[in-house]
């Protein structure tokens, strides 16, 4: 079996964002840059199926300015992926038609029979890249999964489809398809730094140039802004005693007064 | 351009979903506005009695078909896509879930429709739709257009109010034109009930990432003790195991309505947002100012949970 994960970094949000001066998009300059958490379940996912069954983890990311691609190519060879490619170069993160573009172009000469991304990434205007590319290559594409497993003749795997209140659809996928992963079996493992730093000096990461010029999304961004958070809110000062007074009297006024322990 | 707003239907279990009828809700408000028809497409197998139910909608097209007996993103869209072409709406809505991820992308990337995502509303501007989408876990929104006006919106649960009109549509059945088996619904699992039913407690303590490590979830605890309430969470903290799924709250666990809802280092994600919204009085603490989650909250305080949340169960006598 031979699974590809598509990864990304997107910006920190512990950061402040703010929003550049044609008030169309984010101001870059000093933004920091994570990875996708969703990707990182897809790796760790991927990783896991190849343990269970055999088979190869490729791993590949948009060749991006901003951030820092090869980091994340480094750290998915440091946490055990067989081979890392750098997709085309882009000024700054494509939107999602043309990313999945490129990612379809790309794919062409890399064996794949279960491509695995993030279920979603903060950052996404235009609708996931899993879907679209799975649309573009004429293949099957589930979203929201989490349980992946192969089944005996490696023809097809099975997942859980994510709903409401804890109910969950399970699905028979054929292969080759593509799935958007919610969460993993068990937590990202985790890659030391210092190994990360040595294959960044060490490892290759193959690069491959896409056509480029393919669809764009269709939207037209006409403004964006930072949402007034705290504008429906009661900001309580005060210290962390002088807080819990006034949560305390909030509560007390609901008739909640505490001292009811069960 | 015919004005017409298609709304992609959901159900389960033999119900339709609150999001389609949010959808229908905001469909129907948009149609008013603009001159065209709301327009639900129905698809499953025997499920015409359930068109009677889509208040909002002007008509319905009920696809029935053996292979839409249950829902799958392959089979869904071997019938949407040539369904949306032929029928050319200027709007399709689908409800920002699993399955409208999956048809809503597919739509787009077939018919060449643009997609905007994770959208919270809808005007008219000149006729055409001026659409708001959340970016960045809810920190940043854009207003966005289609080029050449006419796209798919996947909407976030809550956007829009359902319509109680109480008027039924009018039908028209129609066979799918294809069927796609490549991906084969195989059944639905139910969560066990859990140790306590987080829906039915008026006081939650609400824990997310912000409590930093396990070892601290005995600090709330203590603290729902003190308030006579239950503990639940955000997913990150489910997904660690700290505390059972049970107690998630948001799109993929429960949705709570208590009385008094403590959200201590939650974001305020749109997904965990969706879950809560609805209680009589939230009061956020949270490190970082701009958290989302002071968007909606009541109440609010910057500061450490690891703080506050001693000082308030020794102040309830906890
Ligand atoms: C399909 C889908 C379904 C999902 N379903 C759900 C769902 O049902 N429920 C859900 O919750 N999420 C759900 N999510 C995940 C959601 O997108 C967010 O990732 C999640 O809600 C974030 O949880 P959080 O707020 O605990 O963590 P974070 O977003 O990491 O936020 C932690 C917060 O804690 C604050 N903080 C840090 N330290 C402290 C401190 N000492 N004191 C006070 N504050 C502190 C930080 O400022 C931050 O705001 C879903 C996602 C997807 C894609
Ligand atoms: N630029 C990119 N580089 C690599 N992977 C990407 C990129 N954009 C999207 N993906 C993958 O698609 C998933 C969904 O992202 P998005 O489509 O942005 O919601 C991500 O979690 C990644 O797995």
């Amino acid at each position: 079996m031979d699974y590809v994960v598509l990864l990304k970094q997107v910006p920190d949000l512990a950061e402040e964002l703010e929003i550049d001066s044609a008030g169309t998009g984010l101001d870059r300059e000093w933004m920091s840059y994570v990875a996708s958490e969703w990707d990182e379940y897809a790796l760790e996912e991927a990783l896991q199926l190849r343990e269970a069954n055999g088979g190869t983890v490729t791993c590949l990311a948009l060749g991006v300015a901003t951030g820092d691609v090869d980091e994340v190519l480094a750290t998915c060879l440091a946490r055990g992926a067989d081979r890392v490619v750098k997709v085309g170069s882009f000024d700054e993160s494509p939107d999602s038609h043309a990313a999945a573009a490129a990612f379809a172009e790309a794919l062409e000469p890399i064996p794949h029979d279960l491509i695995l991304t993030g279920v979603q990434a903060i950052d996404d205007l235009d609708g996931q890249v899993g879907p679209l590319l799975a649309a573009r290559r004429g293949m099957p594409h589930l979203s929201v999964v989490t349980h992946i497993a192969v089944s005996g003749d490696g023809r097809s795997v099975t997942a859980h489809q994510e709903y409401a209140g804890g109910v969950v659809g399970e699905f028979e996928v054929d292969l080759p398809a593509v799935l958007g992963v919610q969460s993993s079996r068990e937590a990202p493992r985790y890659a030391p730094v210092s190994r990360v730093r040595q294959l960044l000096k060490t490892a290759t990461i193959e690069t491959v140039d896409v056509a480029g010029g393919g669809p764009r999304s269709g939207l037209v961004v006409e403004s964006m802004s930072v949402p007034e958070t705290g504008a429906a809110a009661e900001m309580i000062a005060g210290n962390a005693q002088a807080i819990a007074e006034r949560i305390a009297e909030l509560l007390a006024e609901r008739g909640i007064t505490g001292g009811a322990a069960r | 351009m015919s004005g017409d707003i298609l709304v992609v239907v959901e159900h389960r279990d033999g119900v339709i979903l609150d999001t389609t009828h949010e959808l229908l809700g905001g469909a129907a408000k948009l149609a008013a506005a603009g001159g065209g028809d709301v327009v639900a497409v129905l698809l499953g197998s025997g499920l015409a009695g359930l068109a009677g139910s889509l208040d909002g909608a002007s008509r319905a097209i009920i696809v029935d078909d053996p292979g839409l007996d249950a829902f799958s993103p392959s089979s869904y869209l071997a019938a949407l896509v040539p369904l949306v072409r032929e029928r050319a709406p200027d709007l399709v809505l689908v409800a920002n879930s699993g399955p409208g991820m999956d048809v809503a992308a597919g739509l787009s990337a077939a018919l060449d429709l643009p997609l905007a995502a994770y959208v919270t509303d809808i005007t008219l501007d000149g006729g055409s739709p001026l659409v708001t989408c959340q970016l960045y876990a809810g920190k940043i929104q854009a207003a966005v257009r289609f080029e050449g006006g006419r796209g798919i919106a996947t909407v976030v649960a809550g956007s829009f109010a359902p319509t109680a009109a109480g008027v039924s549509p009018t039908t028209e059945t129609v066979p799918a034109a294809s069927t796609d088996a490549r991906i084969r619904f195989r059944g639905l699992h139910r969560p066990e009930a859990g140790d306590v039913d987080i829906t039915r407690e008026a006081v939650l303590v609400s824990v997310g990432r912000g409590i930093g490590e396990q070892d601290n979830i005995e600090l709330v605890e203590a603290l729902a003790a003190a308030v006579g309430g239950a503990v639940s969470s955000s997913r990150p903290i489910a997904d660690s195991g700290w505390l059972p799924r049970t107690r998630q709250v948001g799109k993929s666990g429960l949705k709570v309505k208590p009385k008094v809802y403590l959200a201590l280092g939650i974001s305020g994600a749109p997904e965990h947002l969706e879950g809560m919204r609805g209680a009589e009085l939230i009061i956020a603490v949270n490190t970082d100012p701009r958290a989302p989650i002071f968007s909606v909250a009541h109440y609010g305080a910057v500061a450490d949970l690891l703080d506050v949340v001693p000082a308030l169960t020794a102040r309830l006598g906890g």
